[in-house]
């Protein structure tokens, strides 16, 4: 187990300088600089500021710089906002867009499985339309559409909940529906096929000629292995809520990462750039890391360490 | 002998979107304490589809049990609320299937596999369950069971898997099991081990096994009466001595010709031509007719009668008639 956690450890780490690499190249090959502006700047202060943002270094030495400042995870000053430093940025951002993150997906997860499992059971019956309907809506409605109506009909128009803003948990649940509607539609989606199949499985036949209740054969011989593809997934869906993240927390007005994220890249705040990008490729990288551990205690055929010899 | 189970005149079909299938169509057998019952019959005549109706694990819907009764110590087995029959599953009648490799949760371990069925059925604590568990496992041969019992079902060969799927279908000591191809899926040498438990474990709990099969060599080794079913009905039975020996019915007669032999000269084997009914609409006559090399004109309007050889001996066939008789002997 532990050699198997190092590697992948070095292997996150190949991964996460490549993120940085490619992002950092990619951004300067984009034409334009912090401080290309309508209103033209004076040629000797934009030197200066070019100067002290060591913009006027070759671009491997800029490289250089970069990759030292990640190592030490100090990634200096934004250049728009002078006054604060990315880290500051990032520890006020990320609590907000971590809580919003986390409560999505328990909410997308845990409603997901329900409406699958239900779908399932009742295979081709009433409520199997009705939820697989509900998927089908939520997979096609863009978060940022759903979002709009919600606040349209549940805030303004019957006035129950707040329309924006992020102070009380009562202010959660609109962007936390908003957001988890697709993930919970692929979910349940997911899981009413995975069922469905571990269903006809003979293990199940089985189980059922053991005189196991029906509760007994769904909860604990057929949900466990219909979860293992859910399970899969759960990596990349943790990646579309978090960038499901920027638009919904630019709607609701929620102090998050998000608007950092996305002003940076519309002002070329490269520090700001660099050190979101980092930072979420990062959380990625660790979700799909402990995906794999999850699916190691799921499924015993799946061993994480070496084999003990079966 | 007593009789433990009475299947009588059972008919299970299954709807379909090209219309009935009547899968079983009168199937009567008893089957004794103690004894094994062999059904033979090839693919789709109807015989686990018999067998899974005595457990009640026909998928419903699409499949029925249209008429008769299965009587299990007075009750009607196709009468009871599903309740009180998964209180009869896996305790008084237990069931294996053909293929261990998948008979088996893959994420569960087997002692939990085994456990569950005791503590579904009897009232034990846990301790108890396990204890029973790991007997069971030695009964039927897995060696070193303690530790064996924490093992998942990828870490055992086809063949131990088999044996687990036996020892969790006996743990709970049932008078019926009923083993629906147990050897199908095993290689020859662990067919013929796994075939000596069966008598094993019948001689120590005087269990009755109704064994699915098509396989006559299997037949020949543990059966002491036979059912031979073909498209849904059953065309002849009789004691393992009769059917091998002075088989009656020209389907029977077929597959004891198809069976490859050591002890007869003649290598060559016969196959039966063509293939069984179409269980759609099944023909009103013997539906054994089209491939039959005996058949009459007769065999194709009247299902036959059935005619009684001996005690357990009766075959349905036309050439049983007296006037076929008397014909085949002024031919001869």
């Amino acid at each position: 187990m532990t050699a198997y956690i190092v590697k992948r450890l070095i292997a996150m780490l190949v991964t996460l300088w490549l993120i940085i690499t490619l992002t950092f190249f990619l951004m300067h090959s984009v034409p334009g600089s912090p401080f290309n502006e309508e209103r033209a700047t004076n040629e000797t202060v934009q030197k200066n500021l070019e100067k002290y943002y060591h913009l006027d270094e070759p671009l491997i030495v800029q490289y250089g710089l970069y990759l030292k400042s990640v190592i030490t995870f100090d990634f200096g000053p934004s250049i728009k906002k002078s006054s604060q430093t990315v880290n500051e940025m990032l520890g006020r951002g990320f609590p907000v867009s971590f809580e919003l993150g986390l409560v999505t997906l328990i909410v997308a997860v845990i409603s997901g499985i329900t409406l699958g499992i239900i779908a399932a059971l009742r295979h081709n019956g009433i409520l199997d339309y009705t939820a697989m309907t509900i998927a089908v809506l939520g997979i096609s409605i863009p978060n940022f559409v759903m979002a709009t109506l919600l606040i349209q009909q549940v805030a303004v128009n019957w006035g129950i909940l707040p329309v924006a803003t992020w102070v009380s948990p009562k202010h959660m649940i609109l962007p936390t529906l908003a957001l988890a509607t697709g993930p919970m539609a692929i979910i349940a989606r997911l899981t009413r096929s995975s069922m469905l199949e571990v269903l006809t499985q003979d293990y199940i036949r089985t189980a059922k000629a053991k005189g196991l209740s029906p509760v007994k054969i769904i909860f604990k011989h057929a949900l466990r292995n219909a979860l293992l593809p859910v399970v899969t997934v759960l990596g990349s869906l943790a990646a579309s809520i978090l960038t499901g993240t920027f638009v919904i927390e630019k709607i609701f007005a929620i102090p998050g990462m998000g608007k950092y994220f996305v002003e940076s890249i519309n002002q070329r705040d490269y520090p700001v750039i660099m050190g979101t990008t980092v930072f979420y490729s990062a959380i990625l990288i660790m979700m799909l890391f402990l995906v794999d551990i999850a699916y190691g205690i799921l499924d015993p055929r799946i061993k994480l360490h070496k084999k003990e010899g079966s | 002998m007593e009789k433990v189970l009475e299947v009588k005149n059972l008919h299970v079909s299954f709807k379909t979107y090209g219309g009935e299938v009547k899968a079983v169509r009168g199937v009567t057998f008893d089957l004794y304490k103690g004894e094994t019952l062999a059904i033979v019959g090839e693919s789709g005549c109807g015989k686990s589809v018999s067998a899974q109706s005595i457990m009640r694990l026909i998928p419903n819907p699409p499949g029925k049990i249209k008429h008769g009764s299965i009587l299990f110590k007075g009750m009607d087995l196709t009468a009871v609320k599903e309740p009180q029959m998964r209180n009869i599953r896996g305790a008084d009648i237990s069931m294996i299937f053909q293929d261990p490799m998948t008979a088996l949760n893959p994420t569960i371990s087997i002692g939990e596999q085994i456990i569950e069925g005791v503590l579904q059925h009897k009232q034990v604590t846990r301790q108890e369950a396990k204890k029973t568990a790991l007997e069971m496992l030695d009964l039927v041969g897995i060696p070193n069971p303690v530790e064996r019992l924490k093992h998942y079902p990828h870490q055992f060969s086809g063949g131990m898997r088999q044996r687990i799927v036996i020892a969790m279908a006996l743990v709970c000591q049932p008078e019926v099991l009923i083993a629906d191809e147990p050897t199908t899926a095993l290689d020859v040498t662990i067919q013929a081990q796994i075939l000596d438990l069966f008598k094993e474990i019948q001689s120590k709990t005087g269990v009755s096994i109704i064994l699915i099969t098509h396989d006559l060599g299997v037949v020949a080794q543990v059966a002491d009466r036979v059912v031979v079913m073909y498209a849904g009905k059953i065309v002849e039975a009789g004691s393992r001595r009769e059917i091998f020996y002075n088989p009656q019915h020209p389907y029977t007669k077929g597959l004891l010709n198809s069976v490859p032999r050591l002890d007869i000269e003649e290598t060559e084997l016969v196959p039966i031509g063509g293939s069984p009914p179409d269980l759609f609409s099944p023909p009103t006559g013997c539906p054994f007719t089209a491939r039959c090399a005996y058949a009459m004109e007769v065999c194709d309007r009247k299902y036959p009668f059935k005619t009684r050889l001996s005690q357990e001996h009766h075959v349905d066939c036309w050439l049983q008639d007296e006037r076929a008789i008397k014909m085949l002997a002024s031919i001869k």
